[in-house]
């Protein structure tokens, strides 16, 4: 339960980071959406072997992070922790692919190595995306942008009622797994029995909450359809970043970035 | 001002399962009067609570609020003029930030801009919560939780507000500051607790639940005087009207 408390605590973090204000913050949150959005498809529709091209897109991050000043210790240390997913989902590729697909010198490199790396790196990078875009942002107003963008109601009222009840629900888990382990004595071995029980306890509170939650909201004029409160415009600001934002994605997509700064630059040297 | 008048005529309740947890109670209470509900656990002030506003039928008997019977058709207006708290303010404040769970009312009667914004920074002052309204519910303590839970019914204006234990593990300062808000209140209340020392302070006027019947229905002080009384009930004198154990001084 520690581990999750500790995932949580750092939810709460990424909540605080999104109370700040700077110009991304300021932004609405639909053009933050929707260039991320951009950004995670660009990423993830490269061709397997494509690791030369990814590379420019950690400007984005790299800009995000400056001007939003957030934490980049802290975010790439959240990275990190879904690297291993990521690693393990490559990581039989060099065994399958040994088709050697790049010559450094006297060493071949694997067509396997190479995808596997690239599956890591986009991990990375929509990983990453999607953290800034939450820090920038904030989960609750993401669900209203994504609301605003035409997700129905009914599924952003889930998502916010999970984000919401999320920190309720893990304390109460991790009250009642402390009052287990308190019992069992340092026993550890396999008490799944009364795991099990926990757990369907767990599941009648969160049932029984909802059913309060429900009373409460009825109480308060609720008619099935969640009212709208006040509204951020969508303005010239939104408009720019947004237009900047995707066309130097699908540039820096349809052409290899790498490959294209190299050339300025040795064109400019030359 | 008729519609601060509740009346519960023969009201009896059984759970689902069988439990008859209100068994045959009667009561009324006018404008403006402060009332509490007071019993062992289990007496069954939470049921009836439930009924005020609609949230639970009863199986046989009726309440009225402003002389109309609460059914299908007058629940809206009915859950409009009862103001409920509940118990875990938890279950209250479900919105991701205390400004949007007390404009959720508002919202829900059709409020908005310029009005709404005054309504829900009124309700907001008169808890003395300004200072919260961008915070994260699960970022507030238990004291400004309670406070939050009582804005968000506050903004709706309700006639008459109902309070579920409302002191309930809340600290000495927090507490206080609740007493000193309901006090304030001029509108008909209904408050349970085990907090007697509160409702000594804050109700003109006790009932008693006991095995789901009124036990005991008057005067707070008078009720509180009666030792026999509190004693079958499994209740204890205020410590406020108990002798002072130090001095030996008597209470009141
Ligand atoms: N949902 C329910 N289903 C069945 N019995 C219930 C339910 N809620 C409460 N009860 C029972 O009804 C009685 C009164 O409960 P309640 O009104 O919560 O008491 P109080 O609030 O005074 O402590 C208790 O015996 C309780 O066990
Ligand atoms: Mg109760």
């Amino acid at each position: 339960m520690g581990s999750i408390a500790g995932a949580l605590l750092d939810l709460k973090r990424l909540d605080q980071l999104a109370a700040g204000d700077s110009a991304v913050h300021r932004l609405d949150a639909r053009a933050k959406v929707l260039a991320t959005l951009v950004f995670i498809v660009s990423v993830i529709s490269f061709g397997r072997y494509e690791l030369s091209g990814l590379i420019p897109f950690f400007i984005f991050p790299a800009v995000l992070i400056a001007i939003g000043q957030l934490p980049a210790g802290y975010l790439a240390a959240k990275i990190i922790l879904v690297c291993p997913f990521a690693v393990a989902v490559g990581i039989f590729n060099p065994f399958f692919d040994r088709g050697v697909l790049v010559h450094l010198g006297p060493l071949g490199i694997s067509g396997g190595w190479i995808s596997c790396v690239s599956i890591v790196v986009r991990t990375v990078l929509t990983v990453g995306a999607a953290l800034i875009l939450a820090a920038v942002t904030g989960f609750p107003a993401i669900c209203r942008a994504l609301e605003r963008l035409g997700m129905p109601n009914v599924f952003v009222m889930q998502l916010l009622f999970l984000y919401r009840y999320l920190f309720v629900l893990t304390e109460e888990g991790g009250r009642a797994s402390r009052a287990r382990e308190l019992r069992s004595f340092g026993r550890r071995g396999l008490n799944l029995s009364s795991y099990a029980s926990l757990l369907g306890h767990l599941l009648l509170r969160t049932w029984q909450r909802a059913e309060r939650i429900h009373m409460s909201m009825l109480a308060r004029g609720y008619d099935g359809v969640m009212p709208v409160g006040h509204t951020s415009r969508f303005g010239v600001a939104e408009m720019l970043f947004l237009l900047i934002w995707s066309s130097l994605c699908i540039l820096l997509r349809l052409n290899n970035g790498a490959q294209f700064i190299g050339t300025l630059v040795t064109g400019i040297l030359s | 001002m008729s519609h601060h008048i509740i009346e519960v005529d023969r009201l009896r309740h059984v759970y689902p399962d069988g439990t008859e947890a209100l068994r045959d109670i009667s009561f009324s209470i006018t404008h403006g009067e402060s009332v509490a509900v007071i019993g062992a656990n289990g007496a069954g002030k939470s049921t009836l609570l439930l009924h005020l506003n609609g949230h639970l039928s009863p199986s046989s008997g009726e309440i009225r609020i402003g002389h109309v019977p609460i059914d299908k058709a007058t629940l809206p207006k009915v859950r409009r003029t009862v103001g409920m708290v509940f118990q875990d303010p938890d279950d209250q404040l479900f919105m991701p930030t205390v400004y949007e769970d007390v404009a959720f009312g508002p919202l829900n009667l059709g409020m908005s801009g310029e009005e709404l914004e005054r309504c829900v920074s009124g309700a907001l002052q008169r808890v003395e919560a300004e200072h919260l309204a961008r915070k994260a519910p699960y970022r507030l303590s238990t004291g400004e939780k309670k406070r939050v839970a009582i804005a968000t019914v506050l903004s709706m204006t309700p006639d008459i507000l109902v309070l579920d234990e409302p002191t309930n593990g809340l600290d000495p300062h927090a507490r206080r500051q609740l007493i000193t808000l309901l006090k304030e209140f001029h509108h008909s209340k209904i408050v349970t607790s085990h907090d007697l020392d509160m409702v000594l302070e804050v109700c003109e006027r006790t009932i008693i639940l006991n095995g789901g019947v009124v036990r005991a229905d008057g005067p707070t002080v008078d009720i509180f005087r009666d030792d026999a009384l509190l004693r079958e009930c499994r209740l204890e004198k205020p410590l406020s009207m108990q002798g002072c154990p130090v001095c030996g001084g008597k209470g009141k």
